[in-house]
């Protein structure tokens, strides 16, 4: 296809060319920008927890007593709790993934050195790990000796009585990086707390800054306020029934008290990231219309030129121009338009990236996305185009003889 | 002539429906969801004490040593210690002060037929009533020394009066909050500013209303749970007394910026009062916010919404560049039945305006149609679980907004391929055919 005439053809239209050339960039470089952020958030929502997530029920619950003993309240809620058919294991805690309950710590390395990371402390009574179906990579579980209360009503000062912990496998790597972290020291308040356990992942209750997401302790703390949360385990099909027993079991036991946020684990998720879930609808339903959008607007124009053109058209073929030339020829015209707007995109695309990166905390968009982008742009371009361009290859020579 | 040019256009439309539909459904999504996302950040974006916001301030100092890691945030964090706030509080050199604390209390029915549940409200001193101006549908707030007493007093919020007594008079009776009785001396005309400016500003600003208000000593005393943030440094244990912890909101009332200089004068003095006590490892630097800027300080509008924003503005561009580029080739097309006019005589003025009104036309039944999506996208916001939903209706500004917005682009539309058209030199175009 010599390009030449095409050109100068082009150049009859300059400015609807142009507009079609923007609108193309214009489209490409929000698209590509909008897939990157489809892509993150999807990643965010499937972050994994850490815990046996369609096994786990929770409920919350509060003792109204004027002088209740926590302690003995847990263990006589969970003994019942146990009873119940088809749970395999309870545990009474102070936070769970999503659940917004967050009591972060500055872990340093020496007595009052400066703050390495921040860590989410989960407590919980000796099952909590079994419960949780927290994954051991290293070292050892909790043993019986080392629970001590977690002192919520004396600004929680188990954390200065607590002798060990186990730890997210990345808090291990942020804290001693290349190291064995086993028996190693850390100081979340004033005295030191060693490292007997590594665990895969455990996501803390609240987002923080993606790295630091999965920054989690876990001490043998019993949760000893007259706030607290049961979890049960349990087989998926089980969960409402279980749930709606433990909730009835709870109340035989001690019926002054409220309970709340009775719900599996898996709705607490869903709760956690439902603006996220509106805002990835959000961006589809935003790429996908303009992609409909710039489809529209390049069929349009074409057939417009392609109305406009009958005599030309007529013209070429009466001189010997195949349909497949015809054809040809305004594919290769929706590629040279789309072409161009598409490089200007990709440029828009970083342009568009980098504000978003200084407003939303957005990384740099990989090349990947302008690529993809750019393909997608014509390939829809070329789909596009397709249906006037038929029509064009179907003008017939004898158009050429007749005056308008 | 005007009828006639309606009539040329309609005609016009006639010859190409198919694009015709396609050019207002282009237009009207993208003034349907740009106005939706405006009219949402328009109301988030609202004043909740109109009148007195203009002499409310947060005071901002801050005695946490500056972290290692730096957050790319701006939003500064507002919360004192209690030594501090207590400070402000008794040194009283606003016109008015309070300090404050969020929390949520085991309410416990009298009657028999309710359940004990958990209500959300805030622990507050005094002033906190005249100094945002609560409407009172029955009694009043407490007093100073009722704070310095730590008195069993609290005032309802109608929502919570309402489900506690019904429509008999509340005032003087009691209420159990978690394991304590409190007289009620106040009831007020259920006020729920949005967002709830006094409270720290999160997810939750918009929608949660507080049913209690009791005062902050007898929370403290009684050790009664706060609901918020606390964030505490250094060494010696999280204590809600010490002065490594903060967790208290604390306003004042300025009636003049003059005073609102010297407040701020007096919180720089007392920084560095404080540091030759070696608190405040800082470097000084004593804020006061107005209340607007305040809420624009700490994000009210979440990010998220305004990135909806652009994205809708975006595609409103994008429909824009598309109709220009259509009607552009549109009105070539016709460059033929347009040198004829010019032929016999129409003015490049006739021609213009005679094309601005097909395109116009179009705009303003894009405008429509952008109007009922608006609604339509308002609706679908209203349906989102979040504390802002119900916020989004659409008021007569945003309404008149609308309109102005899709004539403006309609107009944009037209003009340039309208201008271009009535450019074409007849001769030559009359030639060729």
């Amino acid at each position: 296809m010599p390009l030449p005439p095409l050109v100068a053809s082009l150049t009859r239209h300059k400015l609807t060319a142009l507009l079609l050339v923007l609108q193309v960039s214009l489209t490409c470089a929000i698209v590509c920008n909008v897939a990157f952020m489809i892509v993150e958030r999807v990643q965010l929502l499937r972050q994994p927890s850490g815990v046996a997530e369609n096994e786990l029920v929770s409920i919350d619950s509060t003792d109204l007593d004027d002088n209740a003993q926590p302690l003995v309240r847990h263990d006589t809620d969970l003994a019942a709790l146990r009873a119940i058919a088809g749970v395999k294991s309870a545990a009474a805690v102070d936070a769970l993934p999503f659940n917004h309950h967050d009591w972060t710590n500055g872990i340093a390395l020496v007595q009052d050195g400066p703050t390495r990371a921040t860590a989410t402390a989960f407590n919980g009574t000796p099952d909590e790990l079994a419960t949780l179906g927290l994954h051991l990579v290293e070292g050892r579980s909790f043993l019986p000796n080392e629970y001590v209360p977690l002192g919520s009503s004396h600004d929680w000062s188990g954390i200065d009585q607590v002798p060990v912990t186990i730890v997210t496998r990345a808090l291990a790597e942020k804290l001693f990086p290349g190291q064995d972290p086993l028996g190693k020291a850390i100081y979340p308040d004033e005295k030191p707390v060693r490292i007997v356990g590594v665990i895969n992942h455990l996501l803390r209750p609240q987002a923080h800054e993606s790295a630091d997401n999965d920054y989690a302790t876990v001490f043998p703390m019993l949760p000893d306020a007259n706030s607290v949360t049961y979890v049960l385990r349990t087989a998926p099909q089980d969960r409402s029934r279980v749930l709606k027993q433990a909730t009835e079991a709870l109340d035989r036991v001690h019926g002054n008290r409220i309970l709340r946020h009775a719900q599996t684990f898996e709705q607490l998720r869903a709760d956690f990231f439902h603006r996220n879930r509106t805002m990835i609808a959000l961006l589809i339903a935003a790429a996908m219309g303009l992609l409909i959008v710039t489809a529209l607007g390049i069929a349009g124009l074409a057939s417009f030129w392609v109305q406009q053109r009958r005599r030309s058209i007529g013209i070429r073929r009466a001189v010997g121009a195949t349909r497949r030339d015809i054809l040809r020829y305004f594919q290769w015209e929706n590629f040279l338009i789309v072409g161009t707007g598409v490089a200007l995109g990709a440029v828009l695309a970083y342009g568009l990236n980098m504000l978003l990166m200084q407003q939303y905390e957005q990384p740099r968009l990989p090349m990947l996305y302008p690529a993809i982008g750019a393909f997608a742009l014509w390939l829809l371009g070329q789909l596009a185009v397709l249906g006037p361009a038929l029509r064009a290859a179907s003008v017939p020579p004898v158009v050429a003889t007749r005056t308008t | 002539m005007f009828r006639y040019y309606l009539l040329l256009a309609i005609y016009s439309f006639r010859r190409s429906r198919m694009l015709t539909v396609l050019m207002i459904l282009a237009i009207g999504l993208g003034i349907g969801a740009s106005m939706t996302m405006i009219t949402v950040l328009h109301v988030m974006s609202g004043d909740p004490l109109p009148g007195r916001s203009a002499q409310l301030y947060v005071p901002v100092i801050n005695p946490d040593p500056v972290s290692s890691s730096k957050p790319k945030d701006t939003a500064v964090d507002g919360a004192m210690t209690w030594p501090d706030a207590m400070y402000l509080l008794h040194a009283a050199r606003a016109d008015r002060q309070a300090a404050m604390a969020p929390g949520a209390l085991p309410v416990r029915p009298a009657q028999a037929s309710l359940r004990p549940f958990f209500e959300s409200g805030h622990y507050v001193t005094a002033d906190f009533f005249p100094m945002f101006g609560t409407p009172f549908r029955a009694g009043s707030g407490w007093t100073t020394q009722d704070d310095d007493s730590h008195a069993r007093v609290v005032v309802l919020n109608a929502g919570l009066n309402r489900k506690l007594f019904g429509d008999s008079p509340s005032i003087g009776r009691s209420v159990r909050l978690k394991n304590t009785d409190f007289r009620v001396i106040g009831v007020l005309d259920d006020w729920q500013p949005q967002p709830t400016f006094y409270a720290q500003i999160n997810s939750g600003a918009f929608g949660n209303t507080d049913q209690f208000f009791l005062p902050l000593a007898t929370a403290q005393e009684l050790d009664f749970d706060i609901a918020g943030r606390m964030s505490c440094w250094g060494s010696g244990g999280d204590a809600r007394l010490s002065d490594h912890c903060t967790w208290l909101q604390f306003w004042v009332e300025l009636d003049s910026p003059a005073k609102a200089r010297a407040y701020r004068d007096f919180l720089a003095g007392y920084w560095r009062d404080q540091q030759t006590h070696g608190r405040f490892p800082r470097h000084e630097n004593a804020q006061l916010f107005g209340l607007m800027d305040w809420l624009s300080n700490q994000h009210v509008v979440p990010g998220d919404l305004r990135l909806q924003l652009w994205l809708a503005l975006g595609f409103l561009g994008v429909c824009m560049l598309n109709i220009v580029g259509l009607l552009l080739a549109k009105f070539l097309r016709r460059s033929g039945e347009i040198s004829v006019r010019r032929a016999l005589g129409a003015r490049r003025r006739d021609v213009f305006l005679q094309l601005g009104i097909e395109a116009g036309a179009i705009g303003l039944a894009g405008g429509a149609l952008g109007l009922g999506l608006a609604e339509l996208g308002l609706w679908s916001v209203r349906q989102r679980p979040d504390g802002y939903a119900h916020l989004a209706q659409m008021d007569i500004s945003m309404l008149l907004g609308t309109f102005l917005l899709a004539i403006i682009a309609g107009v944009c539309a037209g003009v340039i391929p309208a201008w271009r058209a009535c450019n074409v030199t007849p001769a030559l175009q009359l030639k060729t055919q």
